[in-house]
């Protein structure tokens, strides 16, 4: 299922992606906004990891947050340590080297991501401007390449066309395209396909697992579709209220979810895991991030539920062996429940 | 090219605009009490007197005729000759009205490099101490009246401290400048602070877009985010507010020409008013009218150029 080569447990000095107790909050008029809490991971070089949750989970909260990108009145707390680095401590020219540089992202919705007042051509050469050595033209042929990678036909024309000129699928592209630019060593990718046709999205796909083989890149991948997840994604993360409530590689997480979260998404996709629906909703709403309930955020909602989780939050422990850990008091009842896949 | 037949396409638009301003420019120019005669000849001149002069500038002949004889003359280029001047009205704005366009020019350059970096400063510490300060200074510099400005800085900068002429205009370009500077300035405030205004929200609402958020998750350096990104959009609805304003200015001109005594248009234009020089005052208000419309037309081609989106 998993196309992986890369071993999916590290020593703690390896190169790549360590995510340590990430918060962000938000001060709103309705109080405060827990949007991320306590998050933590891990992405191994060239290793694909999914992040999965309903609307408004926190998953694109948490990619803003890793690059830097929280405005006031956003807060951000925890550490984000990159090759050894601390990102939420790093000065700003340091960081912008990182950005775009070796990690990159590609926004949810290309349509107000991209300047609606300058040629495609130009936004992706201005990464390379800021990144590379390379004069125009090279910098042009490069665009051109990455053009052709990401497979916008009439490339040469369209470099020099505006946003407002594309169709949906096509800006995505050339979202792609941007984010490429540079080679980065991490790409984060916030639904990259969400907007795209499957055969497209197959193609787009394909294309992040090749860069994956070839340059060793690392990718997490957030999406609402299951099926991309265990398509493409080695390790995979789900987030419930903000929180990881979940997380191992794809193939235990699949076989056996341990959170009653979990294995509600799962129980939408049907047996086979290749017809792509999206995330079904599980009965109930997501709660209110200025008001969490007590204990587990998702007790409400849950049939599992117990006296204990509406007074203790369950913390986020190792359930076995790869790194695998679930945030909930009763996972090995809901391990050892009927298997739904 | 889509940019050139945009520019076609606009130019042909101002004709039927042209030809209202013709109509009105007519119209109002008669509305006005009085005739050149009476003015000539002052309160006491006889009916008689009065009557022949009328009827030699063929102001006796009805209102539609003349129209069609003074339409007939603008087409070919003729805007007659100055009733009380006695000389034709094409030398006289051609002496005139560049003196005007200087002074609005410099204005013009002076209120953007006031507005533009402090619109920017007052944006990136909104609601801070810079902000309050910048916004409050434009505001007392909006608040007052173009002739009260113009008196203090006459009297500061010219009377007391003698760093500028009082009034009048130089011959060579350098003198030139340096006339209009104090006149340019005080037309230069209050634009300054409609633009200031303006950019300053542009910029806080373009700072909120997702492109950049891109842009910086880009890592691209923050000179490069603020033009590039920042700057070029939040420019386009104020080149707007711009080309709109233009028109004002040339009003304040008027009035700033007035109190620094400089020889232009403005001037000319107060004077033909009270003279009832029809021709003059026909010629001017369709010199100006048209130079407006001209600059309507350099914003509207800026706008293309700022916003790909509208050229289309
Ligand atoms: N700038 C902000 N100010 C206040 N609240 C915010 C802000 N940005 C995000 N949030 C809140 O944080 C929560 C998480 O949002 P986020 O965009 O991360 O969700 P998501 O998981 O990406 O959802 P989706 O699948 O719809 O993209 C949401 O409730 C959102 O309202
Ligand atoms: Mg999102």
């Amino acid at each position: 299922m998993t196309a992986s080569t890369v071993p999916t447990s590290l020593p703690q000095t390896a190169p790549g992606l360590l995510v340590r107790g990430l918060t962000t909050t938000f001060d709103t008029s309705r109080g405060v906004a827990i949007a991320a809490a306590d998050v933590d991971f891990d992405v191994a070089p060239g290793e694909v990891v999914g992040l999965v949750g309903e609307s408004g989970s926190g998953k694109s909260v948490t990619l803003r947050s890793i690059m830097r990108l929280i405005r006031e009145p956003g807060k951000v707390t925890g550490r984000v340590e990159w090759g050894g680095r601390d990102l939420v401590a790093m000065p700003a020219e340091e960081l912008r080297r990182v950005r775009g540089g070796e990690i990159a992202m590609i926004f949810q919705e290309p349509m107000t991501a991209l300047n609606p007042v300058l040629p495609i051509g130009a936004q992706i050469e201005e990464n390379l401007v800021a990144h590379t050595d390379l004069n125009r033209r090279q910098r042009r042929e490069r665009a051109l390449e990455l053009m052709n990678i990401v497979g916008i036909p009439a490339p040469e024309r369209r470099l020099d066309e505006y946003p407002h000129q594309f169709s949906g699928g096509m800006r995505q592209r050339a979202m792609i395209a941007i984010a490429l630019a540079c080679s980065p060593k991490l790409l984060l990718a916030d639904e990259p396909t969400t907007a795209l046709d499957v055969t497209i999205q197959d193609q787009i796909l394909k294309l992040l697992l090749d860069l994956r083989d070839r340059m060793a890149m690392s990718v997490v991948l957030v999406t609402h579709d299951l099926g991309v997840v265990a398509a493409t994604c080695d390790r995979m993360a789900v987030m419930y209220a903000g929180r990881i409530v979940e997380t191992g590689t794809v193939a235990d997480v699949f076989a056996c979810p341990n959170h009653p979260y979990t294995r509600g998404l799962l129980g939408s996709v049907p047996r086979s895991g290749q017809s792509r629906t999206m995330l079904q909703s599980i009965d109930g709403t997501p709660p209110n991030l200025t008001d969490l309930p007590d204990g587990c955020a998702f007790h409400p909602r849950c049939s599992f539920a117990t006296e204990i989780c509406l007074k203790q939050r369950p913390p986020l422990d190792l359930v076995g062996t790869d790194g695998r850990r679930a945030a909930c008091h009763h996972h090995e009842r809901v391990a050892a429940a009927e298997p739904i896949l | 090219m889509p940019l050139f037949s945009f520019v076609i396409r606009r130019l042909l638009q101002m004709i039927p605009t042209v030809i209202f301003i013709l109509v009105v420019t007519f119209v109002l120019v008669r509305m006005l009490p009085g005739d050149p005669a009476s003015a000539m000849l002052g309160d006491r001149a006889r009916d008689a007197d009065v009557n022949r002069i009328n009827h030699e500038l063929g102001l006796d002949q009805p209102l539609i005729v003349q129209f069609f004889y003074f339409a007939e003359r603008v087409v070919t280029g003729d805007l007659g000759n100055s009733i009380g001047l006695k000389v034709s009205v094409a030398s006289l704005i051609a002496d005139r009205l560049p003196v005007t366009l200087m002074l609005t020019v410099m204005s013009a350059v002076i209120a953007l490099v006031l507005s533009v970096p402090l619109a920017f400063v007052a944006a990136m510490k909104r609601e801070k101490l810079a902000d309050s300060v910048i916004r409050g200074t434009f505001q007392v510099g909006l608040s007052m009246p173009v002739f009260y400005v113009g008196i203090i800085l006459l009297t500061v900068f010219a009377a007391q401290w003698k760093l500028f002429p009082v009034g009048g205009y130089g011959t060579t370009l350098p003198d030139k400048l340096y006339h209009l500077f104090l006149p340019a300035l005080t037309l230069a405030l209050s634009f300054a602070a409609v633009l200031m205004r303006n950019l300053r929200a542009s910029i806080i609402n373009v700072m909120n877009a997702e492109y950049v958020d891109f842009a910086i998750a880009k890592g691209l350096r923050s000179r490069v985010i603020m033009i590039k990104h920042i700057l070029r959009n939040a420019l386009i609805s104020t080149v707007t507010l711009f080309g709109l304003q233009i028109g004002t200015l040339f009003g304040g001109a008027v009035i700033t020409e007035t109190v620094f005594a400089v020889p232009g248009a403005g001037r000319l234009l107060i004077d033909s008013i009270y003279g009832r020089d029809y021709p003059v005052l026909q010629g001017l208000t369709i010199s100006l009218a048209v130079l407006v419309s001209l600059t309507f037309l350099v914003t509207d081609i800026l706008q293309a150029w700022l916003d790909p989106r509208i050229a289309r």
